[in-house]
């Protein structure tokens, strides 16, 4: 890896952001030719309100920044400041919340649950998927492909309604919301996290039956072209064990465009997410948003849809870093 | 008659395609036939009694704000397909043109398109089109959710065609053609179109699926048309009612039924032409 | 049906008793049958093959596409897969193993330890993300082999310096390798637990000339080093005349000759061989390809008789009605061929 190829794909991470950011101010203001949040602003301090005096101190700093008077460039200029600061803004919905601090204060959820269905889902998925393509698998095995393909057809959010009615509202086994139980004291205890984890594992499974048809398509594809490579068949020819074969010249192999696909996948995981929360009204980032959205509350909208092109981008970088390390073909040595 | 023998020798070569062909028909006359056997005056609010689990009289049973809902699914899974064929198309189209033309005559053109494709293939879609959806809230409706979702939905097919063209482009049919005179665009309308039809159906496939998927997606957090029973609308308001907890079942059970079948059918099409597309992965099944 | 006649050409000579007696056989062909099951029937890829493969020597298979060469080292190494089966027949080394009626496990350990294979298509025959010392080591240690990694090392390094590849190469990925060293090193593998018998199924088609002849003369110094013996596949005669001592046509799934190399291509006697010499460009006979006429064999409709009628210049009316038996012509060569059959009395078609 060169440094040249790291500049170049850091810039282009750069250029993301920028654009992320650009589309966030300018679609509002072609669109339509109005400014929603002046809008609201502007209903905010008519309506009046128990916090009128901060509001009237944001309506005062927002047209310091982006009044009709200041000419567009200008305004552009601001917001592009404001991003590079991260500074997202007040919340218009709750006044003195700052958009970041509701974003920080939902992202640990967001993540924690994201990486822990995505990891469970892509492995079971690979696996799945890999077996059921594998000459040497029982028939039954090679059968899966038709529910797995089915699963991954339907968006974990429906999935999500299904296991929350049958396991939820039916066995009763989890809880049907939420990321804790009321009254629970959200501190670093063993309870605490036990409920935690059982309030995770009905949203989880959504995202994890959805993620699993989904892996398990992309590998068995994969995995049918490289189960009629030449090498596959001259480990066979030179006697090595067919679980080796299978996982260290098969699965290793058929493993590498799933690593690609991860990062490109990652923008629809968001996406499925942000539902899912929705549904199970779990305090994540997308039931912020979901909530944003329902009270109109445009910066925080802006701010978690930046934030959510940031940690894309920037995880989609990180793996495109990776990925040499799991492919010796790919070298980013040439500058390529 | 030589297309039909064709279609019918397709059909029958991929089971997949077959079924997934039957589904979409089978979505397809219950839209079109629907109207027919059903008064689609109850998809409207207090057109009837309220919360009714399914009877004889009201099959799919009936919503808080008095929809029957089988008349809900006639209207709105022919609007749900709607915008996902006028978004797939729209999206299809423009990955058409700005794929055979960035792949076929290459140069700088080709290295903007490509730059720009992967970069925005990156950025996640669906979070995109809210931030769009919510600023134009009031003014959505069925078509424009299509165009709105249509914004997107043509870096794939671009992406995808582009890279095909790029490797038919070498080959030697298309060498033999330019030594014969062939014009560039007679060589991309009559050498590479045909050749790439199945790929072509393919992507169409995918890229109504993914518009479908994310106009529910939106419409699912409440960004779609208010007065339009589409299927997103339904699963939206069976969840801001708390049909689940209430014990509701039809009211999310059967929207997501169809639009399951809808997502079945059109993924067994996609990967069924693309079975035929690459015979090399023919053997698997 | 696969009874030797004594020749026409003459009895067996005491010259050709004393070859048999110094060369040890060491592997026993006998009846191999392997059908592939089609919608239209059984396909007889390997059609009732007699064959004795010395200790030591370097035997040539040669043949059109479909002959049934590949598919008969394929079931040597127990790999036929469905729809293909091995219907029938013995293949028994020297010791009394019969490779034909091992076990799944037995087959595995036979693998390389007894049978080894040097694949076809040598580019991309190595695991794209394993070093090579990585995957010569795991395959030693699949078949049991122990160690430390220093001495794996050292066996690594030293079945390299054998194919004539520095030690260093085990330290590269093959998308690092040459493909005539990437053949190499396909080479170290198969010779690392010295095998009695060495597979190689066109082992130089991808790679030039000059690199092509380098790889034949490796082959060659390993085969005698280990005393092993090759049987190798191919349609190139001019590479089997020079490596090959002994060489064997199939057509159709048949052994339709064999013999000294030497005696097959300066006298062949089945009219398909000699179709095929005369079908290969040499400086003398210039301009005088002939081809062979007819279309090749189709396995499914295969003609009653001698496979060979339909396109053979030289047939007979009892052509079409008798199949023809192994004749014992010169040392060491024999022919199935009714032309060299006395009388119809020895053939009589099932």
């Amino acid at each position: 890896m060169n440094w040249n190829y790291i500049v170049r794909r850091v810039s282009l991470f750069l250029v993301v952001v920028w654009a992320a950011a650009s589309v966030n101010f300018f679609v509002p203001r072609l669109g339509t030719g109005r400014d929603p949040i002046r809008e609201k602003l502007g209903q905010l301090a008519a309506s009046g309100g128990l916090r009128q005096d901060g509001i009237e101190a944001m309506v005062k700093a927002y047209q310091a920044k982006f009044g009709l008077d200041r000419p567009l460039y200008e305004q552009y200029w601001n917001f592009l400041a404001d991003t590079v600061r991260l500074d997202l803004g007040y919340s218009l919905a709750n006044y003195p919340a700052r958009v970041g601090d509701l974003i920080g204060n939902a992202m640990p959820w967001t993540i924690g649950l994201m990486v822990i269905s995505v990891l469970i889902g892509f492995a079971i998925g690979t696996l799945m998927g890999a077996l059921s393509a594998w000459p040497g698998s029982p028939r039954w095995v090679r059968g899966m492909a038709v529910p797995l393909m089915t699963m991954s057809a339907i968006p974990p959010y429906l999935l999500g309604l299904i296991v929350l009615y049958i396991l939820g509202l039916k066995l009763k086994l989890f809880p049907l919301s939420g990321g804790y139980s009321p009254g629970m004291l959200a501190i670093a205890s063993v309870d605490y996290y036990i409920d935690v984890v059982h309030h995770s594992i009905l949203p989880a499974l959504a995202i994890v039956l959805q993620a699993v048809g989904f892996w398990a398509l992309g590998m068995r594809g994969m995995m049918v072209t490289t189960s009629g490579e030449d090498y596959i068949a001259l480990a066979e020819a030179n006697g090595l064990r067919n679980r080796t074969i299978f996982l260290r010249f098969g699965l290793r192999n058929a493993m590498l465009p799933q690593f690609t696909a991860l990062g490109l996948s990652l923008a629809n995981v968001v996406a499925g997410q942000v539902i899912v929360e929705v549904i199970f009204a779990y305090p994540g980032i997308g039931t912020v948003l979901f909530q944003a959205i329902q009270a109109s509350d445009y910066t925080v909208i802006n701010g978690v849809v930046l934030i959510l092109i940031m940690a894309i981008g920037l995880v989609t970088m990180i793996m495109d870093f990776l990925y040499p390390l799991l492919d010796p073909r790919i070298s980013h040595r040439s500058g390529t | 008659m030589r297309r039909f023998d064709q279609v019918v020798y397709y059909l029958r070569e991929s089971p997949m395609l077959g079924a997934g062909t039957l589904l979409i028909l089978f979505i397809v006359l219950f839209g079109t036939l629907g109207p027919v056997f059903v008064d689609t005056d109850m998809a409207q609010p207090l057109s009837t009694t309220p919360r009714m689990a399914p009877s004889w009289e009201h099959p799919f049973g009936t919503d808080d704000a008095g929809r029957d809902l089988l008349a809900v699914m006639v209207v709105g899974v022919p609007l749900t397909m709607r915008v996902g064929l006028l978004a797939g198309a729209v999206g299809l189209g423009f990955g058409i043109f700005l794929g055979f033309t960035s792949g076929y005559l290459g140069g700088t053109f080709d290295t903007v398109v490509r730059g720009f494709v992967d970069t925005l293939l990156t950025v996640p879609g669906l979070v995109v089109l809210i931030s769009i959806a919510s600023t134009i809230r009031e003014e959505i409706s069925v078509n424009i959710m299509a165009m709105v979702v249509a914004s997107l939905a043509w870096m794939w097919p671009t992406r995808v065609i582009r890279a095909q063209v790029l490797t038919m482009r070498e080959r030697a049919y298309v060498q033999m053609a330019k030594l014969n005179g062939m014009s560039d665009t007679e060589i991309i309308w009559k050498e590479l179109f045909p050749n790439l039809l199945p790929y072509l159906a393919a992507l169409f496939a995918n890229a109504v699926n993914w518009a479908i998927l994310s106009s529910i997606g939106l419409e699912a957090l409440g960004l779609g048309p208010q007065n339009d029973p589409t299927i997103g609308m339904t699963i939206y308001w069976a969840i801001t009612f708390s049909a689940l907890i209430r014990g509701m079942w039809w009211w999310w059970a059967i929207p997501i039924f169809f639009i399951g079948l809808v997502f079945v059918g059109l993924l067994l099409i996609s990967a069924g032409l693309d079975e035929l597309a690459n015979p090399k992965q023919r053997k698997a099944v | 049906m696969s009874g030797v006649n004594t020749g026409s050409r003459g009895a067996i000579s005491a010259e050709d008793l004393s070859m048999s007696e110094t060369r040890e056989v060491m592997l026993d062909i006998q009846g191999l049958e392997v059908h592939f099951e089609t919608r239209r029937g059984i396909a007889r890829a390997v059609n009732d093959v007699d064959l004795q493969l010395y200790k030591g020597e370097r035997f040539g298979l040669v043949g059109e596409s479909g002959s049934g060469k590949t598919t008969m080292i394929l079931a040597l190494l127990r790999m036929i897969k469905t729809p293909g089966f091995i219907a029938g027949g013995r293949a028994v080394f020297d010791d009394g193993t019969d490779l034909l009626r091992l076990s799944p496990e037995e087959v595995r350990e036979n693998r390389l330890r007894r049978v080894a294979m040097v694949p076809q298509g040598a580019m991309n025959s190595l695991n794209p993300v394993m070093r090579i010392g990585q995957q010569i080591t795991l395959t030693m240690r699949e078949h049991g082999e122990e160690g430390t990694k220093v001495e794996f090392q050292d066996r690594v390094a030293q079945l390299l310096d054998q194919v004539g590849l520095k030690p260093e190469v085990a330290q590269l990925y093959p998308h690092e390798l040459s493909g005539g060293m990437k053949q190499r090193a396909c080479i170290a593998q198969a010779i690392s637990l010295s095998p009695r018998l060495i597979l190689a199924d066109e082992p130089t088609s991808a790679l030039d000339v000059v690199v092509q002849r380098q790889i034949m003369q490796t082959l060659r110094q390993l085969q005698l080093q280990l005393d092993a013996t090759v049987l190798l596949v191919g349609h190139d005669m001019g590479l089997m005349a020079q490596f090959a001592e002994r060489v064997g046509i199939m057509y159709g799934g048949k052994l339709v000759e064999v013999g000294a190399v030497a005696d097959v291509f300066r006298n062949p006697q089945h009219p398909y061989t000699q179709l095929l010499i005369s079908s290969i460009p040499s400086f003398e006979r210039r301009g005088t390809f002939k081809g062979i006429p007819g279309v090749g064999l189709s396995l499914l409709d295969s003609p009653t008789g001698c496979l060979f009628h339909p396109r053979c210049p030289q047939a007979m009316e009892r052509c079409s009605r008798d199949e023809p038996g192994l004749t014992q012509l010169g040392p060491g060569q024999h022919v199935s061929c009714l032309l060299y059959e006395k009388d119809e009395s020895h053939a009589t078609s099932a």
